[in-house]
């Protein structure tokens, strides 16, 4: 029976099990890799050794302690406000970049298909500029208008990278869209904007949320405008995370690692389980 | 459910999509309470009228009156037109109900005057008691009938629809095209009705208007455009036939050899076409008479179509080698006397009554 | 209703037109201004900048000690090693795991996607630091290697390019699979199915058929990724520990340590005109509004 397994037919072209072993192997392989290494921090997190061993040899809470109690005020290893601040700058970014990503969605979908030719290109360009440029490029234009280590500054730079993909998902979901619906709400006698707050926002809701969540996690987990642009009081926990990594191992940062690992796998099944919804309604 | 109509006039419409002409200076006069058809090929423009009439697609020049009133320059939502779409554009997030009193509530009609119109527009349509349905609970005959109440429940004087049968299957179609029509009789309002199907057209419209390339090539009845199309494009498009090429010097008229009559000989010289429907053409008796055309072949094939049988007939005597005429004759009886056989030579006739050139 | 007979109502028509055009270009006014505040006008005062030199004055200083300068010609040189490298590594594991994901059904293949996913959508800290604990002295690689007999002595790991690669190839590869795997998917079975029936072989049905059609989500693939590699910060600096130092570092030491604007700007500009390069090279290639699919 094993040799009537190995020998199937697994692809339109005959190739049979046995000599795709190689194949599966190398596929099992990297999965394992690409997704062991997150989860690997989440038991060492909970380890009581200053070297983080795994499997932990003594069990302990030392560590999210740490992070929990480290409400210091001083910026530097105070991770509680360094977390606020991100939630805090997170949550700002969800409503500059959702509305403005949106109504620019819409506008490229519905207005000239040469005007969208030459506005696409120019509104996906933070993801195309390197995002050191931008940063210090930001760093040195928010100097002259004071807005260094303030939120107002990191709102701006995160909701700038996090608009780009709100964009794309918005975009992607009006185009699936059969915007006769509109069409049809106007002959009945509702002006554009009645139809589209009655007709097409109900039905893209999901998507929109969706995309106020990617811009969440984006602005969030984003590092490197943060380094520039943060600091002193209103640094934000990536920043925090990124000096003490390159300065010395605290293990505290494995805590945080899990927690955030936490955070971001919830927000990911949520989004696809919203995707999924809008596609049903 | 007796309102008011009102007649549509289309004056000089131009719509160019850079050096595309969508519509080229189309004028035309539709009587209030008519039930006038758009026919054309995919691209005419028709849809493109429609969309115009409807305030979606404003034309570079042109002007639309409804009634007396100008409405060119009107958005679509204040012109108080019924409009149903190709594919329905049902809103997925509301019950049937909701669908159709959506107008209602857009024009600020209390509930319990909402819900009698939608009742009355629902039996009208024949879904009475689907109300609290969701759309996609509903067949795809069923949803048409639905965009149909949701566009005249508030008894609009004018409808405007694009083709809103292609998505059904040929029986219930021929089905709606019966009910649709005697639902236009019912409700007296002015019909703009888009299709590309000629049979469609035929069998709906007060008038038909032919249009192609953005322009009118003819208006008329159904059976003025049949009889009578004006151009070879419109009898090709217009019921099946047989177009065959003649030649018009000094009013003999002539197909390759052999020399014809029509009923109206056209007053120029000239190349023509012979204008021939397949059911027109007959097998003749041995006796020749004056008031008709014939014409020798060769039998090439002989096909069983159900209630006719097709003949299709190569043609002797003619310039070019390939020209073909068909012939259909109805398969009426089992008695019927025996039809030729492939290889045959046969004769066929056409009364010179229905003998009808074109340019 | 007033102008010339032949074609009445046109101006007013024509400015039904513009108005409405003005509508849509409006909704996307402010993703325009925001775009053009935060990064049109700081980018083009850093390209300003680059021609500044350390006195002030307007001069090419900048660049010509990029050219002169051996220590940037080293960052040159590991910047595209690290970038090229970690490019090759991730074709060379990415293709056989996209190919293998996108034979398999819908339901096991989106199983699948998921441990591509949460990476993707995990923190670069996390991941980056993952790595580092792995990898270190007593790190659990070493630690299995030492404890199975494999080695006497820790291997080092991090801090190093190896450590570096592992970490990049680790961030980057889901970058190379998700357009590669969308591509692969898409792929009409029947033009394999249509091979063998003519007499192709697997592998030749593979080779001929198969792999010419997946060039596109590979060219895609392969370009973000090395794009994304040119400018990477975050995981060289911190699993390179100082000693693999790549364009992005460099910017940022010449700034927060020297504070030579000078400098920065034009490693910068650098960067991004190959990064615009090899983007405007890619849009000839493939859509970009293949972007819009995801």
């Amino acid at each position: 029976m094993a040799s009537g397994f190995f020998n199937k037919n697994v692809s339109e072209t005959q190739i049979k099990l046995k000599n795709r072993i190689w194949l599966y192997a190398i596929s099992f392989i990297v999965l394992f890799l690409l997704i062991v290494p997150s989860l690997v921090v989440i038991p060492m997190s909970f380890s009581a050794s200053q070297y983080l061993e795994f499997p932990p040899k003594e069990w302990s809470l030392r560590w999210y302690e740490n992070y929990f109690f480290s409400w210091k005020g001083n910026g530097f290893n105070d991770w509680m406000s360094a977390t606020w601040t991100s939630v805090k700058v997170a949550v700002l970014t969800i409503f500059v970049a959702t509305p403005i990503g949106t109504m620019a969605a819409y506008g490229l979908v519905n207005g000239s298909s040469r005007l969208s030719k030459i506005l696409f290109p120019i509104f996906i360009s933070p993801m195309m500029v390197p995002i050191i440029l931008v940063a210090i490029g930001l760093f040195y234009f928010f100097v002259q208008f004071k807005l260094v280590n303030s939120v107002l500054g990191l709102v701006l730079g995160h909701s700038l990278v996090a608009m780009p993909l709100v964009l794309i998902i918005v975009f992607s979901a009006l185009k699936n869209y059969d915007m006769n619906q509109e069409k049809v709400a106007r002959s009945l006698g509702a002006t554009r904007f009645r139809a589209f707050r009655e007709i097409t926002l109900p039905q893209i809701k999901f998507s929109i949320v969706s995309a106020s969540l990617i811009a969440f996690l984006t602005s969030f987990d984003e590092i490197i405008i943060s380094l520039f642009v943060a600091g002193g009081d209103n640094s934000t926990i990536t920043r925090s995370m990124f000096l003490a990594l390159r300065d010395q191992i605290d293990p505290t940062i494995a805590a945080i690692s899990t927690i955030l690992i936490i955070v971001s796998s919830g927000l990911l099944i949520s989004v696809q389980l919203l995707g999924n919804k809008d596609k049903s309604s | 459910m007796k309102n008011t109509s009102l007649n549509i006039s289309i004056e000089n419409v131009t719509k160019k999509y850079d050096e595309f002409y969508a519509l080229k200076d189309i004028s035309l006069n539709i009587t209030s309470g008519e039930f006038m058809t758009l026919l054309g090929p995919s691209g005419s423009g028709k849809t493109t009228l429609l969309m115009v009439l409807a305030g979606f697609t404003n034309p570079d020049h042109g002007s639309v009156k409804f009634g007396d009133e100008e409405v060119i320059l009107k958005p679509p939502h204040l012109r108080g037109i019924g409009m149903v779409f190709q594919n329905y554009a049902l809103f997925p997030h509301m019950t049937v109900e909701q669908n159709v009193g959506y107008p209602q509530k857009l024009r600020g009609v209390s509930k319990s005057e909402t819900a009698k119109t939608v009742d009355e527009a629902l039996s009208t349509v024949k879904l009475e008691g689907l109300g609290h349905r969701r759309v996609d609970e509903l067949s795809g005959g069923q949803r048409q009938r639905v965009a149909l109440a949701r566009a005249i429940v508030f008894k609009p004087k004018i409808l405007l629809m694009d083709e809103p049968l292609s998505a059904l299957d040929k029986k219930l179609r021929e089905e709606m095209q019966i009910e649709l029509r005697q639902l236009h009789d019912t409700l007296n309002m002015t019909t703009v009705y888009v299709t590309h199907d000629q049979k469609e057209a035929l069998t709906m419209s007060d008038r038909i208007a032919v249009i192609n390339g953005g322009e009118l090539m003819q208006l008329g009845s159904p059976s003025e455009i049949y009889d009578h199309p004006q151009n070879g494009f419109i009898a090709d498009f217009i019921g099946e036939s047989s177009l065959l090429p003649a030649k018009v010097i000094n009013s003999n008229i002539s197909i390759g050899s052999s020399k014809i009559k029509v009923a109206k000989p056209p007053e120029k010289n000239g190349d023509y076409l012979l204008v021939v429907r397949p059911e027109k053409v007959f097998l003749p008796s041995t006796k020749k008479k004056n008031d008709e055309n014939y014409f020798q072949g060769k039998l090439l094939d002989s096909i069983f179509q159900g209630e006719s049988q097709l003949l299709v007939i190569k043609l002797a005597n003619t310039e070019n080698d390939e020209q073909t005429l068909r012939i259909r004759i109805p398969n009426q009886s089992v008695t019927d006397k025996a039809l030729p056989a492939i290889g045959e030579t046969v004769t066929l006739a056409l009364k010179v009554a229905d003998s009808y050139l074109v340019s | 209703m007033n102008s010339t007979s032949n074609t009445p109502n046109q101006e007013e028509l024509r400015r039904l037109a513009s108005r409405e055009g003005y509508t849509f270009f409006g909704l996307t006014l402010p993703y325009l201004v925001l775009v053009i505040a935060l990064i049109a006008i700081p980018v083009g005062w850093l390209f300003y900048l680059s021609f500044i030199g350390r006195d002030g004055t307007l001069s090419l200083e900048n660049y010509e000690r990029m050219w002169k300068s051996k220590a940037y010609i080293k960052i040159f040189i590991t910047t595209f090693k690290i970038s090229i490298l970690t490019t090759i590594i991730c074709a060379a594991i990415g293709y056989p795991l996209s190919y293998f994901m996108s034979q398999l059904s819908r339901k096991w293949a989106n199983i699948c996607m998921i441990a591509v996913l949460i990476p993707f959508w995990t923190s670069l800290l996390v991941r980056t630091y993952a790595w580092l604990v792995l990898l270190q002295k007593k790190g659990l690689i070493n630690n299995i290697l030492i404890e199975s007999g494999l080695i006497t002595e820790p291997l080092k790991f991090v801090h190093n390019t190896t450590g570096t690669l592992i970490g990049m190839v680790h961030i980057m590869l889901p970058f190379l699979i998700l357009p590669l795997y969308a591509n692969m998917r898409s792929i009409d079975k029947d033009c394999l199915k249509a091979a063998s029936s003519l007499g192709a072989t697997p592998t030749r049905a593979f080779w001929t058929v198969f792999l010419p059609l997946t060039l596109p989500g590979l060219l895609a693939g392969l370009l973000i990724v090395f794009v994304l590699c040119l400018g990477f910060y975050v995981t060289p600096a911190i699993l390179g520990g100082g000693k693999v130092i790549m364009a992005a570092m460099k910017i940022s030491t010449n700034i927060e340590m020297y504070f030579n604007w000078g400098a920065a700007s034009a490693l910068g500009v650098v960067l991004l005109v190959v990064t615009g390069i090899i983007l405007f090279v890619a849009s000839k290639l493939i859509s970009l509004d293949q972007l819009g699919n995801r």
